[in-house]
């Protein structure tokens, strides 16, 4: 479990960042904790050439409040986010998602940027990401773009991010008004990635549920919004009967993978279930 | 420091056995600070990495070594053809009938592969970078052949072969039948002359040991001697498999099994890559190391189970059981390991458990496989027969509408039976089933969940509940020699000790029941504290140096304690009685007269006077002053050889939840009471029944090693094949009652499997508990979520599994350390 042999480069600016991705060579890759790179280095089913470790770059680290957004830096730690105040008051769907992360070694050095830019459809916070209609700050020798979440994951594995660009921060709309927010999370041992797991963030407005968001985590080889559920939410009645109508259509959309631990249908099933938990409990039923 | 201590005082001792001391061991095994082989470093080591056959089934046209032996840092680069004439093959010791048929283990493939794993080459380098480096350079021509992977299948005759040169895939036919053995009534008769008859195929799925220390090992030549230091459980057992496998003579060859970290039967084995190391080292001259990958551990290194089984039981209407018949198929996989056949061969004898069967008839083929060996895997047999007869037991009382727990009573062996002959042939020495039962009861709240399941039932709750029984037995104390000699394995059973006392009064113990995480240094020096009267402290415990402790037969089967620790017992008997001999000279008294306790020896009526068996040690060792008709030495040896197997049990039960809407089952709550007879450290055994009920509740619900139908691993990483942490686990009530065995002097009885063997069944009978009254009638282990929900939706026992493995990771399992990688394993955009 050697890695083959690779150049390291550890820059401590943004700048520096993106000058050694571009001197990298053909093959760069960005390490943000590495805790699922290194993994794949060791079992050298990736190679890379070059690798641009952004663990000194302190000013990509640490949570700002900006206004109507937090603003996370994308080399903030889990942990980090865990412990974060700004987060535990205005996104606390990303706190009950971080808290099912792996484990607390991997929790200690993976970060929430190297997360969303790994975009594996079975991570937790990408969904976390969509639900809460972040946007993403991305860096380039051209200067800054930002990309909402929902145009950032394009495939399995696979973002927006162009070569030599990086992920330098995630802006998370504060929620307003009366929330509330469940992460249900489906495995079968506690540090494992998730079967299928649900973000929902329910708003609720005189008995009704104004505005309900719903990311479904490994319902197809991108994280997903639940829009036909989200249609069927809005206006309804924040009724049992009317949230196990709406959950009914979770999996519409979606296209997930069998392997061992699911078949497709399976996971469209737990899809169902698990966002009328996950609506239920968010709309304090 | 002075030569004579003041011994201590004896009126206050308490006695060591019985003291739950922590494990004199753990500080350095838990630190890593310790001689783990692949911590070895030895001037001028070379590094070995293996090339493996990404392909299940094929001819080896050419392997091309030639890139790899011009990377850097490489010194050699064999295949192969290169130890074709010196390698041999690998062996096994336990064939279970006249005609089995083995194929024959090389240790590097020669012509053909035969699973997924198997070396095809070896590298040699500097570094073990450079050796990693160099796995992807060696070009190997595979011509595919039809991989051979269903068991059922290849047991017809409309099958293709996994060895071509064989006629069938069945290597063995082992038949036993109590009536044939005398030990009980006709089988056929019993069924026909029935009230009921149950049966059901089981299947009791492969496994990956998983230890948690890789294997490793480093040989060392010196002239024509050579040193292995292995991460192996049986260093005693390796050095005489490989003076036969490779020739280089018995004495020639020393082999040592420094600290080892764990092994659950996964190191019981004398493996390829030992017999390597060992032919490249003498190829080279030099010293060499190989250290597994976790990858090319659950790959290549043997996996346990992979059974199915078909069993019928015949009872009355009143629940009397009349009779048993097993029939079993048993994956050998590729190809015959040390004790491949002979562990489920081993199952013949723990089929009729605790039950009185009037009739037994057990039939079992070995079948060969396109996958990986299988062999001892904690339990090694008695786990598949303990699961096969709990569930059917549960079966049958659903049959007869009667309680579970009923229907065992009714038929279990009674407290004032014993010694009771089973029908098995063995003799039951002792046991307390109605004791161990009672307090399980009482520990779990049997009472109260039982009205709380009813309570869900009536509600038609989402979250069912249910509660599962094993009331288990299981032999240890592997064993009587006699008994393995006429089960035609390859070894005895004894086991040597012995005990040197050094001048200064501290003792060594010398075991050969070679520890691998059990805390033998820690009972061991109970035993000789208490039996030789000395501080705990004073004694230390060696082994696994077969220089050191030259005779032994290592440790499996719960065999240490009953066998090893009675030998370790004997010898200090022995250095007692010597060390008398002395006193008495120096103390100018009869040995009649003298008393011997707590570490002193005293003139009966004379207070006052005396002399410690340390002090003794200092004046032997002198030797000025001694009898003339002694040596001058009270060390003392003995090498004991069990009569009869020891047999724990105990009553497990399990209470499990199961949610209905997503399949996903929760153990709620657990209590076990086992009898382990004698116990030496409550805290070791209570540690060893943790341990073992996390194995064996992982089989019921977690672990699989799945093969995709090219005969791909689909779980070779811990990813997809999973392992539960505590995090996964419940609170365990545990408890124990104690019925001393008679088969030892000490009357204990074994521990180190009874977890794993009985919590199996308790597990998934408590999951079908639940979810009985909606139809389910069996779940397939492991008891997946997707299984239970499948079960519930149709029937069945849940069904396959997909065979794909998961994406994390970009699916680590179709990959092998040969550096294949598929569109699939590309991982895209890793940051």
């Amino acid at each position: 479990m050697i890695p083959a042999a690779f150049a390291y480069a550890r820059p401590t600016t943004v700048e520096e960042a993106l000058q050694a991705i571009a001197d990298g060579g053909e093959d760069v890759k960005v390490m943000a904790g590495g805790q699922s790179l290194i993994p794949v280095m060791r079992l050298r089913m990736a190679a890379p050439e070059t690798v641009v470790d952004l663990v000194s770059v302190s000013e990509m680290r640490g949570v700002r409040d900006d206004g109507d957004a937090l603003v996370v830096g994308a080399m903030t730690t889990h942990h980090d986010v865990l412990v974060d105040p700004l987060i535990a008051e205005h996104a606390p769907l990303l706190v009950q998602a971080t808290e099912t992360v792996a484990d607390r070694q991997v929790r200690a050095r993976g970060t929430f940027g190297g997360a969303l830019a790994h975009a594996d459809p079975a991570g937790d916070l990408a969904a976390v990401a969509l639900a809460l209609d972040a946007e993403m700050v991305i860096a380039g020798s051209g200067g800054r773009r930002t990309v909402p979440a929902a145009d950032f994951f394009v495939d399995y594995l696979t973002t927006c991010l162009e070569e030599g660009e990086l992920l330098v921060e995630v802006r998370i709309p504060k929620l307003r008004g009366e929330w509330g927010v469940r992460y249900e999370k489906f495995n079968r041992v506690a540090q494992a990635w998730s079967i299928v797991a649900v973000a929902a963030a329910v708003r609720r407005e005189n008995g009704h549920i104004a505005e309900a968001r719903i990311g479904l985590t490994n319902m197809g080889s991108t994280p997903l919004r639940a829009q036909a559920t989200e249609a069927a939410l809005a206006g309804a009645d924040a009724s049992a009967a009317a949230i196990a109508a709406a959950a009914e259509r979770a999996a519409e959309g979606t296209s997930p993978t069998s392997d061992l631990n699911a078949q497709a249908d399976y996971r469209e099933h737990l899809a169902r279930v698990l966002t009328r938990r996950a609506v239920s409990a968010a709309a304090g039923l | 420091m002075t030569l004579t201590e003041e011994p201590r005082t004896t009126e206050t001792a308490q006695p060591e056995i019985g003291r739950a001391r922590r494990r004199k061991e753990d500080a350095r095994l838990i630190t890593g600070r310790t001689t783990w082989t692949d911590n070895m470093v030895l001037p001028g080591m070379l590094h070995l990495s293996i090339v493996r056959s990404p392909v299940a089934h094929a001819r080896i046209g050419s392997v091309d070594v030639s890139a790899a032996r011009e990377a850097p840092g490489v010194v050699a680069v064999y295949s192969g053809r290169d130890f074709a004439e010196e390698q041999g093959s690998l062996p096994c010791a336990w064939p279970v009938t006249p005609d089995m048929v083995n194929p024959g283990h090389p240790s590097i493939a020669v012509e053909e592969v035969n699973h997924v794993g198997e070396a095809v080459a070896v590298i040699v380098a500097r570094s073990k970078a450079a050796a990693a480096d160099a796995v992807e350079l060696v070009d190997v021509d595979y011509a595919v052949l039809p991989p051979v992977l269903d068991m059922e299948q290849a047991s017809t005759q409309d099958t293709d072969l996994c060895h071509a040169h064989l006629e069938s895939n069945t290597s063995f036919h082992f038949v036993f039948d109590a009536g044939d053995a005398g030990t009980g009534g006709d089988t056929d008769e019993a069924f026909s002359g029935a009230d009921v008859v149950v049966s059901r195929r089981f299947v009791n799925q492969r496994l990956i040991p998983a230890f948690m220390e890789p294997r490793s090992v480093v040989v060392q030549p010196q002239g024509d001697n050579y040193t292995m230091w292995s991460a192996t459980q049986i260093p005693h057992i390796l050095r005489v498999m490989l003076a036969m496998v490779t020739g280089v003579p018995e004495h020639k060859l020393r082999v040592i099994a420094p600290d080892v970290g764990g092994g659950f039967g996964g190191k019981l084995q004398v493996t390829p890559e030992e017999v390597l190391a060992l032919l490249v080292a003498r190829r080279l001259g030099k010293p060499v190391k190989y250290t597994e990958t976790r990858s090319e551990s659950l790959m290549s290194a043997h996996h346990g189970r992979d059974q199915i089984q078909y069993v019928d039981v015949a009872a009355d209407r009143e629940g009397n059981v009349k009779g048993l018949r097993v029939r079993l198929l048993a994956d050998m996989g590729a190809y015959l390991r040390l004790i491949t056949p002979g562990t489920p061969a081993l199952g013949a004898f723990m089929y009729p458990a605790i039950y009185k069967f009037p009739a037994y008839r057990f039939e079992l083929k070995g079948i060969f496989t396109n996958k990986t060996p299988t062999d001892a895997y904690r339990g090694a047999g008695r786990p598949e027969a303990t699961f096969a007869i709990e569930r059917i037991m549960d079966e049958l009382a659903v049959e007869l509408g009667m309680d579970p727990l009923e229907l065992r009573r009714k038929n279990w062996i009674k407290h004032d039976e014993f010694p009771f002959t089973m029908v098995a042939g063995l003799e039951y020495d002792s046991g307390n089933y109605e004791a161990a039962t009672a307090r399980a009861l009482e520990l779990i709240g049997y009472d109260e969940l039982r009205a709380e399941q009813q309570r869900r039932r009536e509600s038609g709750d989402p979250v069912q509940l249910g509660i599962g029984f094993s009331t288990f037995t299981e032999m240890c104390g592997i064993a009587p020699s006699r008994v393995l000699g006429s089960l035609s394995f390859g070894s005895g059973g004894w086991e040597h000790a012995s005990i040197r006392m050094l001048p200064t009064g501290k003792v060594e113990v010398v075991t050969g029941a070679t520890p691998h995480g059990q805390g033998h240094e820690t009972a061991w020096s109970q035993l000789v504290a208490d039996k030789l009267g000395v501080p705990f402290e004073d004694v230390e415990v060696l082994h696994g140096d077969t220089s050191i402790s030259p005779k032994g037969l290592d440790t499996y089967g719960s065999r240490s304690l009953v066998v090893g620790g009675t030998a370790v017992v004997k010898a200090a008997d022995k250095v007692v009685a010597k060390a008398r001999k002395v006193a008495a000279h120096l103390l100018e008294a009869s040995e009649d007269d003298l008393e011997f306790e707590g570490g002193k020896f005293s003139v009966r009526g004379t207070p006052g006077t005396g002399l410690s068996i340390q002090e003794v040690a200092l004046a032997i060792f002198a030797a000025h002053n001694y009898p003339e008709d002694v040596e001058p030495s009270i060390d003392a040896d003995a090498t004991f050889d069990p009569v009869n197997f020891s047999f724990p049990h105990g009553t497990h039960i399990c209470a499990m939840e199961v949610d209905t809407e997503t399949g996903m089952v929760k153990i709620r709550k657990y209590a076990c009471v086992d009898d382990v007879g004698t116990i030496v450290n409550p805290l070791i055994v209570e540690g060893q029944i943790h341990g073992g009920l996390a194995q064996g509740i992982a089989q019921a619900l977690y672990e699989e090693a799945v093969y995709d139908a090219d005969g791909n691993l689909t779980t070779g990483s811990f990813v997809d094949y999973l392992v539960p942490s505590a995090a996964d686990l419940p609170h365990f009530d545990t408890d124990n009652t104690v019925t001393p065995s008679t088969s030892n002097p000490m009357g204990s009885k074994g521990v180190g499997e009874a977890g794993t063997i009985a919590s199996t069944p308790a597990v998934v009978n408590a999951a079908l508990d639940a979810v009985r009254h909606l139809g389910v009638t069996d779940i397939r282990m492991p008891l997946t979520p997707e299984r239970v929900w499948r079960a519930l939706q149709t029937g069945g026992d849940g069904g396959d599994r997909a065979a794909a493995g998961t994406t994390a990771y970009g699916g680590a399992s179709t990959e092998s350390t040969t550096g294949v990688s598929t569109p699939a394993s590309n991982p895209g955009g890793i940051s």
